[in-house]
C-alpha cells in the first residue's frame, strides 16, 4: 500500500516539465530552429561561440571560477575541521556565523561588499583616516572584487559540504593510526584528507558549477572588462536584443553544467546538496 | 598549530559577519550619506524605505510572490518527499536530481527562457505567475529539507493507521503531517525565503509593473549606493534572521518528536 506512493511525486514533476523544461526547450527550439535560418545554424553557433567577446568570457569564467573555488575551498577547509571537531556552545556559534549568510539575500550580500570596497567606501576612509593614503583606492570594479564577493557568497556551501564529509569520518581509524605510531601531520596527511577527499571532490565541483553560472555578483562588483558567460547571455538578451546568440550561449552554459552536474551526481549523493540533509 | 585553528576560525567567523553586521549598523545612521562609524544614529533611512509608496508597493509583491511560491511549493514537495522516502521505485535518486535541477541550472538561463514564455503568454507582471515560477525555485529547497524530516517518521505508525482502517487522506491528515509538522514548518519558511530573496527570475518576470525588493535594489545599486538600501537589506537580513531562529526553535521540537517517538 505504501508502496504505490511513488505517485505522489506527480504534482513536483508536473510542475518543473511546465514551468522549468517546458519554457526552457521551449526557447532553446524557437530561437535556434524556428526562428533562425536552418541551413545557417551550424554556422551561426560556431561563430557565436568563436567570437571575440565569447572566448574572452569563457576564458574569464573559467579564470574566476577557478579563483574563487580555490579559494573558498582553502579558507573552508579549517572552519569544516574545526566544526567537525567541536561541540556546544562554540560549535553552535560558528555554525551561526556560516549560515546567517548563508541564508541571505545575495543581493544584499553584495551589496555589503560594495559597501566596504567603494570609492568612499569603509576600507577607503579606514586608509584615508589612518593616512595611509592621499585619494581613494579603485578597490571595486575589478576581478579581485568580483573574486572576493563571490567567495563570501560560496564559503558556506563549501563548509557545510566539507562538514557532512568530515563528520562522518570514523574517529576510531584516527585513534588507530596513532595506536601505531604516526604523528599528528601524518595521520592528517595519510588519513584524514584523504577520508575527507569525497567532500573536498563535491564541494569543489558544486562550488565550480555555481560559480560558472554566476551573474548578481560579477554584474554589480565587476569592471567594464570583467565580463562573464552569464552576463554576456543576459547582454545579450537586454542590451543588443539578440536572441540567437543568447540562446547559443546558454546551451554551452547549460551543457557545461549538466555534465559538471552529471559527474557530482555520480561522485556523491544528491541529497547532501547544500550541505543539507547529513 | 593548536592555537593557530581557533584564531584562524573566529577570523573568518568575523569577516563573514562583518559585512552584514555593517550594513545594519549603516541602516540605522543618522548621517545623510554612507560614514561608518555613524556619529548619530535614527530610524531616518527605515522610515524613508516604509514610507515611500514605491517601497511599500514592492513590499508587498514580494511577500505575495513569495506567500504563493511557499504554498505551492511546500505542498507539492511534501508529497514528492514522501514518495521519495515511502516508496521503493527504482532510479529514485536520478528522479530526485532531476527536481534539483532548477537550483544547478545557472538562474539567468532559466530566466531568459521564463521570460520568453511568459512574454508571449502575457504573463510577465503576474504575481501568480511569478510566485509559481518562483516555487520552482523553492522546491529543491523543500525537498532536501523534507527528505530528512520524513526519514524520521516511523513508517510502522503509518502501517498501524492503514491497518486499523485509515483512509490514505485520513493518514495524511491525521498521521503524517502531525508527526512531520515541523519540518514542514521549517520547509515553508525557508521556501518562502528563497523566494523573498530571489532577484534574477524577478528582474525577467516583473517588468515595470510588480517589481519585488531585492530588483528594486539592483535597479538603485546601478545608480547610487544611498543609505535607503541600508534600510531595506537590514530589513530582508532581519527576515533572514526571524526565520532561522523559527527554524532553530523547530529544530528543537523536532528532535524532541523523534525522542518520544523511539
Amino acid at each position: 500500500m505504501l508502496n504505490r506512493s511513488a505517485i505522489l511525486m506527480l504534482p513536483a514533476f508536473a510542475m518543473l516539465a511546465f514551468v522549468f523544461l517546458t519554457p526552457l526547450g521551449w526557447f532553446f527550439a524557437q530561437t535556434l530552429f524556428i526562428d533562425s535560418t536552418p541551413t545557417g545554424l551550424w554556422s551561426q553557433i560556431t561563430e557565436v561561440l568563436t567570437s571575440r567577446a565569447m572566448l574572452q568570457a569563457i576564458v574569464t569564467t573559467n579564470w574566476i571560477s577557478l579563483l574563487v573555488t580555490a579559494a573558498v575551498l582553502l579558507m573552508g577547509y579549517p572552519i569544516a575541521y574545526y566544526l567537525a571537531n567541536r561541540r556546544g556552545l562554540r560549535f553552535t556559534l560558528v555554525v551561526f556565523c556560516i549560515v546567517v549568510p548563508y541564508f541571505t539575500s545575495i543581493i544584499v550580500r553584495t551589496y555589503s561588499w560594495m559597501v566596504l570596497l567603494g570609492r568612499t567606501g569603509l576600507i577607503n576612509q579606514v586608509l584615508r583616516g589612518a593616512g595611509l593614503i592621499d585619494a581613494p583606492v579603485p578597490l571595486l570594479y575589478n576581478q579581485t572584487s568580483i573574486v572576493i564577493g563571490m567567495t563570501y557568497v560560496l564559503l558556506p556551501y563549501m563548509v557545510l559540504t566539507l562538514f557532512a564529509a568530515m563528520r562522518s569520518i570514523d574517529r576510531t581509524l584516527l585513534l588507530a593510526a596513532r595506536g601505531m605510531g604516526a604523528s599528528g601531520p601524518m595521520i592528517f596527511w595519510r588519513v584524514y584528507l584523504p577520508l575527507s577527499l569525497h567532500g573536498v571532490i563535491s564541494g569543489a565541483l558544486i562550488v565550480f558549477i555555481l560559480s560558472i553560472g554566476f551573474f548578481i555578483t560579477p554584474a554589480l562588483m565587476g569592471g567594464p572588462s570583467d565580463v562573464m558567460v552569464a552576463m554576456l547571455i543576459e547582454r545579450s538578451v537586454e542590451i543588443t536584443l539578440d536572441w540567437t546568440s543568447a540562446s547559443v550561449m546558454s546551451l554551452f552554459l547549460l551543457a557545461v553544467t549538466l555534465v559538471l552536474y552529471a559527474i557530482y551526481y555520480r561522485v556523491t549523493d544528491v541529497r547532501r546538496l547544500m550541505g543539507a540533509g547529513g | 598549530m593548536h592555537r593557530a585553528l581557533p584564531c584562524y576560525v573566529v577570523l573568518v567567523c568575523l569577516l563573514l559577519m562583518a559585512p552584514i553586521v555593517i550594513v545594519v549598523i549603516l541602516a540605522f545612521s543618522g548621517e545623510g550619506y554612507l560614514q561608518f562609524p555613524p556619529t548619530s544614529f535614527s530610524l531616518r533611512w527605515f522610515v524613508r524605505f516604509l514610507g515611500d509608496p514605491q517601497w511599500q508597493a514592492s513590499l508587498w509583491y514580494s511577500l505575495v510572490i513569495g506567500v504563493i511560491a511557499c504554498v505551492i511549493a511546500t505542498v507539492l514537495g511534501f508529497f514528492a518527499a514522501y514518495a521519495f522516502v515511502r516508496s521503493d521505485l527504482a532510479g529514485k535518486k536520478l528522479l530526485l536530481s532531476l527536481l534539483l535541477l532548477p537550483i544547478i541550472v545557472p538562474t539567468v538561463i532559466t530566466s531568459i527562457a521564463m521570460y520568453f514564455l511568459s512574454a508571449r503568454l502575457h504573463l510577465v507582471g503576474n504575481l501568480l505567475w511569478i510566485g509559481i515560477c518562483h516555487a520552482v525555485i523553492a522546491l529543491p529547497v523543500v525537498l532536501l529539507i523534507l527528505l530528512s524530516a520524513l526519514q524520521g517518521v516511523d513508517v510502522n505508525l503509518e502501517r498501524a493507521a492503514l491497518s486499523l482502517g485509515a483512509s490514505r487522506a485520513r493518514l495524511f491528515l491525521k498521521v503524517v503531517v502531525p508527526l512531520a509538522a515541523p519540518g514542514l514548518i521549517s520547509a515553508a519558511l525557508f521556501a518562502f525565503l528563497a523566494s523573498f530573496d530571489e532577484l534574477i527570475i524577478s528582474l525577467f518576470l516583473t517588468g515595470v509593473r510588480a517589481q519585488t525588493l531585492p530588483v528594486r535594489i539592483w535597479n538603485s545599486l546601478h545608480m547610487e549606493i544611498e543609505p535607503t538600501i541600508a534600510a531595506v537589506s537590514a530589513f530582508l537580513i532581519g527576515i533572514t534572521a526571524l526565520v532561522l531562529l523559527l527554524d532553530t526553535l523547530l529544530r528543537g521540537r523536532r528532535a524532541a518528536t523523534m525522542d518520544t517517538q523511539r
